[in-house]
């Protein structure tokens, strides 16, 4: 084992499946010798060079239309966009091209292509450089969408997101770029559609996404010593979903929660709780909640975002109000 | 008429291409009325584009096309009967008949895909420039689009970035004074010589007359050429006019004068006066390619009738690929 950042484990991702496949190709703003927004790239641009690590200008549009023309003409691309709220510029590229370029023309032509983006606040960066959009996502037929937590999944992701014939959402988390884990120092990787069980438990299953799974787990372990007993479900994809992990932990802790820091209104949260309930209604001894941002545009200063936010002290009430 | 002397076969071919076109085009007409659903949108007026654009281009180089996309996928070599297939939402169509006219492709002949949104073309043909110098091959892109697509943000942004990275695409502007319903210079400034816009992405550019095939041929060429030997894109601004209306069925509020002055022009007329005038071809030689012609579109619109309709399920297939 070693100890990677979150940052490196992307990194490494990249790095070893570049190392594998020449047609693979790294686009965006900053990602060369400056080494990426978020120090994400790093020193790719040493290693890959000019073509395959390319600095874009500042064209949205043009970045995720130019990873999709390549990727139908024999490359992979790799497109990062840094703030997942500049995604709404090329989203007419992503949601009616590239979601549906396999559809559309009768299976002649798959999208290998994947967009790495970083959303998230508690970072006071205000309204326009916080949001959490992955719902957006799941909503459009023909894209996978991928969500992971730690360094160990977002490395094992990314390399089969990478791998993957199909056009995958890879949603980063700016706030957990700097986390460190432990991570093989073989190769692995991590199939899309599998969830894992950060913590088991008996009395409760939160569900939880991206950076929510760690404030999650803190409460589990704070609970822990007060005799409640969390249990911590990590999809960490979204697109496929695995429901069946999800029914498991409900039908053995009978009951729910789903914890996302994307507003609450159209979060994730309510298509996951409508499965609960169609599939899993039986095994639920309480209403199942949900947790999510409130319906606001996310303020910088802390006193303002935090308020916004889900916060730690919110899932603890909320697991104690369920018992 | 240009004077550039090209040799009789290659004319030839350029003439039988652009009766194709029309041809198909015509049929797609009648047909559509009663026999097909959705929307239409012919090409009739403005085939000296696609023929002369296409004839400069090898099976494995690239076209992204648009919603007046049949023209460019009779030029680079499609099949007529999977064509007319998929307008007739067959099972045996491009598209398995799920997309219809305003969506064909054909990528074993680099038919990258005709396009719904306007101007969504721009930087998917920019991109497969950038894997043709990934790959290090000498394929080239040949990007067709409106007038109307100028306006959009897309060109902006696939046209500067193939001009930075010296990407093998051709920019292709059938420029038919029209958006719809909108003459064009009532919402651009500059929009009859978008030449000059070129220049200001650093790529060249010209003004062409669209309805002059050899024009477009040989202006083709060279930037084709360029392109080739690694020297980056180029715009081609060809006026042109379409025949028809904007889409099958839809109002025309264009002036009557203009369309008539432009009918006068028309590039299929053009090109038999200058055959015939050069003893390239004869009257006889043109009614029997029109009638052989006519026989393939016929053939097609035959196949598409009696092809099967797609199960309700076909609607749940390709959304992932294994
Ligand atoms: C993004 C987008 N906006 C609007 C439309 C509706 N629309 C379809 S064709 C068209 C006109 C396009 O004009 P031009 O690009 O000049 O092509 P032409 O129809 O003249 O060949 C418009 C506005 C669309 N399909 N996509
Ligand atoms: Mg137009």
């Amino acid at each position: 084992m070693k100890t990677l950042t979150y940052r490196e484990a992307v990194r490494e991702a990249m790095r070893e499946e570049m190392r594998k496949n020449e047609y693979i190709f790294l686009m965006g703003q900053d990602v060369g010798p400056y080494g990426g927004e978020h120090r994400v790239s790093g020193d790719l641009h040493s290693e890959f060079g000019e073509w395959r690590v390319k600095d874009a200008p500042i064209s949205e549009q043009g970045i995720i239309g130019c990873a999709l023309g390549a990727s139908i003409t024999g490359c992979r691309a790799i497109a990062e966009i840094p703030f997942m709220d500049f995604i709404m510029l090329p989203m007419d590229q992503i949601c009616n091209q590239i979601a549906k370029y396999l559809y559309t023309f009768g299976g002649q032509a798959s999208v290998p292509l994947v967009i790495r983006t970083a959303m998230g606040g508690y970072i006071r960066a205000a309204e326009q450089h916080s949001q959490c959009l992955e719902a957006w996502f799941i909503h459009i037929p023909g894209l996978k969408v991928v969500i992971p937590s730690t360094p160990y999944d977002v490395k094992g992701l990314l390399k089969t997101a990478i791998r993957d014939n199909n056009p995958v959402i890879f949603v980063e988390h700016k706030y957990l770029y700097g986390m460190k884990g432990e991570i093989p120092e073989e190769e692995y990787t991590i199939p899309l559609g599998v969830a894992d069980i950060k913590k088991e438990g008996n009395d409760v299953s939160v569900i939880a996404t991206s950076y929510m799974v760690h404030k999650a787990l803190n409460v589990a372990n704070k609970l822990e010593k007060e005799g409640i007993s969390v249990e911590v479900v990590d999809p960490r994809t979204l697109v496929p979903l695995d429901k069946e992990t999800i029914l498991k932990s409900v039908e053995k802790t009978s009951r729910a929660i789903i914890v996302h820091e994307a507003p609450l209104r159209g979060g994730i949260g309510g298509e996951i709780a409508a499965i609960i309930a169609d599939e899993g209604f039986e095994y639920l001894d309480a209403p199942i909640k949900r947790i999510g941002a409130k319906d606001a545009p996310i303020p910088f200063p802390s006193v303002l975002e935090d308020f916004i936010l889900p916060s730690e002290v919110g899932i603890e009430k909320t697991i104690k109000e369920l018992l | 008429m240009n004077n550039i002397k090209l040799n009789k076969e290659l004319i030839l071919s350029l003439y039988e291409t652009m009766l194709k076109i029309r041809l198909f085009e015509k049929t797609q007409e009648r047909v559509f009325k009663t026999e097909q659903e959705g929307f239409t949108h012919v090409y009739t007026g403005e085939e000296a584009i696609a023929a002369g654009v296409c004839a400069n281009l090898n099976k494995d180089d690239y076209i992204t096309s648009t919603h007046r996309g049949h023209g460019h996928m009779i030029a680079k070599g499609g099949n007529m009967k999977k064509m007319m297939a998929e307008l007739y939402g067959r099972l045996t169509g491009y598209c398995k008949g799920k997309s219809g006219s305003l969506h064909i492709a054909d990528f074993s002949i680099g038919v990258l895909g005709a396009n719904g949104i306007v101007g969504a073309g721009i930087p998917i043909a920019t991109g497969a420039g950038y894997s043709i110098k990934l790959r290090g091959t000498s394929q080239v892109v040949a990007c067709f689009f409106g007038d109307g697509a100028v306006t959009q943000g897309t060109f902006h942004e696939g046209v500067n970035m193939a001009a930075a990275w010296n990407l093998p695409v051709i920019y292709v502007i059938e420029n038919n004074l029209y958006m719809v319903g909108t003459k064009t210079e009532r919402v651009c400034k500059v929009c009859k010589n978008y030449a000059v816009k070129a220049q200001g992405y650093g790529m060249p550019g010209e003004d062409i007359d669209g309805n002059d095939v050899i024009e477009v041929y040989t202006a083709t060429k060279k930037a084709v050429e360029r392109a080739r030997s690694g020297k980056g894109p180029a715009l081609l601004n060809c006026m042109t006019y379409r025949h028809s209306t904007h889409f099958v069925g839809d109002l025309d509020v264009r002036d009557k004068q203009e369309i008539e002055y432009w009918k006068a022009r028309d590039p299929i007329k053009r090109i038999e006066e200058k055959m015939l005038k050069e003893k390239i071809i004869t009257e006889d030689k043109i009614k029997s390619c029109r009638d052989k012609i006519q026989g393939m579109v016929d053939e097609a619109v035959e196949f598409a009738r009696k092809s099967p309709v797609p199960k309700p399920e076909v609607a749940l297939e390709d959304v992932f690929v294994e």
